[in-house]
């Protein structure tokens, strides 16, 4: 019987958005596959968290554990590696966070199990799982596969919609056996620069600005405009180069790929480098003063026009349509 | 202070494709991994600013000279270059057993690799490496300052909401992101000097590996089918002034039930 574990993420003690679309994903590939699924859930508020991601899978296997001064990533992969160890899941799905990520690697160097990155969708093909990646900038659809069990598969968030399962799950508090920790690294210091907002990981709704933003006061329209959507704002590399907003919020080849059902593309030319990180987004508006910009190739509705005088006026529409 | 930059040499951004076998065709011009770069830039910099000797590694085909070149020319010391035809297709935990042997033949205090690749990469293997070698994992570093003695690195550590500040004894293996600054361009002279530095060529033998643990036949993972992706597009174009505009807007968004 084959087993599938969803390996759950908690952001300041609840489950990030991607956590219940991967117990979402094992649930159904061991309903596909005759086997069994369980979501692992370590860390602070492991415990608490264990309830609420029940409900989208059939188990939840939580431990609470206190990473003092580690970086989260190396708290759990020696512990994952045990687990795995102990009660042998054939394949382990991870999000494709920057934490989540670190993990993966981490877990695939203690383990030596191979890795499927960026799968933008996750199917059963009788003999394992197939996983889907947007490859080359998109212009390729790939199907990746392992040739045998075991194996890791990091999940892009938005892959699925979380569904809640039919009744309520189990949980099970797992002892964690004494592992061998990682080489040492230190948190020395956490800064905090901006406000935890929606993170564009999790966001329905993402307002993204490129060059043609001009700089961080049109930054601010397009904030307004995410919010009366409950959306974030992304951006393109020119807008995070050019110092209008962190790093945090790149989409695109260097930043984060990301499929929010909506996506307002604001002073964005559409460069292959920005389009790959979000052209499985389910809705795309362009908003752009130029019609010839390559965004106009995939978006779903290309609105020409001075970005100052639209997106304060659409803001206040959507504002004004909500309080009806 | 010695760094090992791992450089990848990518297909031209925009030209790349799959062999009829379905793996990346490296048989074209190849360049240098644009998320490498920055990596380099900021060893460079130490070299600069503390005497740190630089010195490159790739795995690839005969092509990865060129951006070995370029890295060279943009002042990095030395280079290694793994090459070996048996080496093609291999999966990410192979490439990182290969990386792991030849780091083993190298000295060096850090060990410095981009967040991703742009041919397909993950950012995994880092990671990986890190625990196959024994190292301390620092990633997503906006910013690395080694002590002056070289015995240990702090990074800062780039977050949703932030940075931590993470250090780490050396050696240590750093990943890091664009926000560490652009990379230069190779000057004139840099290009001349390179000519004359020394690119050591290092086989499977050399690294003492069979050929059949490497390569696509000994692979874990495999493409198994490829396919151009449906066209988006055909958009609606509304060009009219701003209210009736975001009127159609606002209409378009109910329609698809997003607001």
């Amino acid at each position: 019987m084959t087993t599938f574990w969803a390996i759950g993420e908690l952001v300041d003690g609840r489950p990030n958005r991607v956590t219940l679309e991967l117990a979402t994903i094992v649930h159904g590939l061991a309903e596909a596959a005759g086997g069994s699924a369980a979501t692992i859930l370590l860390g602070p508020g492991a415990r608490e968290a264990a309830a609420e991601v029940a409900a989208h899978g059939p188990s939840v296997l939580a431990a609470e554990v206190d990473p003092g001064d580690r970086p989260i990533a190396a708290l759990l992969a020696p512990r994952l590696a045990a687990l795995t160890q102990e009660r042998r899941p054939e394949y382990v799905f991870l999000g494709a966070t920057v934490d989540a990520r670190d993990t993966a690697g981490l877990l695939s160097g203690l383990t030596g199990w191979p890795v499927l990155w960026n799968a933008a969708a996750v199917s059963w093909t009788g003999s394992g799982p197939q996983v889907q990646m947007s490859t080359f900038g998109g212009r390729l659809l790939t199907e990746s596969a392992f040739t045998a069990p075991p194996g890791i598969v990091v999940v892009r968030t938005g892959a699925v919609s979380a569904q809640p399962a039919s009744g309520a799950g189990s949980v099970e508090e797992v002892a964690l056996p004494e592992v061998e920790e990682l080489p040492q690294v230190r948190i020395v210091e956490r800064v905090e620069e901006s406000a935890a907002g929606v993170s564009i990981d999790e966001a329905r709704v993402i307002v993204a600005g490129g060059r043609g933003v001009g700089g961080p006061n049109g930054f601010v329209a397009l904030e307004e405009l995410a919010d009366v959507l409950g959306g974030a704002v992304g951006a393109t590399r020119a807008a995070v180069d050019a110092g209008w907003i962190p790093f945090a919020q790149q989409i695109g080849q260097t930043g984060k790929s990301v499929k929010p059902a909506l996506y307002v593309a604001v002073g964005i030319s559409g460069a292959i480098q920005h389009k790959v990180g979000m052209q499985t987004a389910g809705t795309i508006v362009a908003i752009n003063r130029d019609a010839d910009a390559s965004i106009a190739e995939f978006a779903d509705l290309l609105v020409v026009g001075d970005l100052f005088e639209i997106v304060p006026r659409l803001s206040t529409a959507i504002r004004e349509r909500s309080d009806r | 202070m010695r760094i090992v930059v791992l450089l990848k040499a990518v297909p031209v951004v925009g030209t790349e494709r799959l062999t009829s076998d379905l793996r990346t065709d490296r048989s074209g011009t190849l360049e240098a991994n644009g998320a490498d770069e920055y990596l380099l830039e900021a060893a460079l910099k130490l070299a600069e600013t503390s005497g740190a000797e630089v010195t490159l590694l790739t795995i690839g085909p005969a092509g990865a000279t060129e951006a070995l070149r370029k890295g060279l020319a943009m002042g990095a010391a030395s280079a290694v270059h793994v090459a070996d035809d048996q080496i093609s297709g291999s999966d990410g935990t192979q490439t990182v057993e290969l990386l792991a042997a030849a780091l083993g033949r190298l000295e060096y205090e850090l060990v410095f690799c981009g967040a991703d690749s742009s041919d397909g990469g993950g950012g995994v293997v880092p990671a990986a490496l890190a625990v196959r070698l024994g190292l301390p994992y620092l990633s997503y570093a906006s910013q690395i300052e080694p002590a002056p003695d070289g015995s240990s690195v702090r990074i800062r550590r780039l977050n949703p909401t932030g940075y931590d500040v993470l250090e780490a004894p050396t050696p240590a293996l750093v990943m890091g992101t664009q926000v560490l600054g652009e990379p230069r361009y190779p000057s004139l002279r840099g290009i001349m000097q390179a000519r004359s530095k020394q690119v050591q060529t290092w086989t499977l033998a050399d690294l003492g590996f069979e050929p059949s643990a490497v390569g696509a036949a000994a692979a874990r993972t495999a493409v198994v089918s490829a396919e151009r992706p449906p066209e988006r597009g055909g958009a609606t174009v509304i060009r009219d002034e701003p209210d009736a505009a975001v009127q159609q807007i606002v209409e378009f968004l109910a329609t698809r039930r997003l607001l």
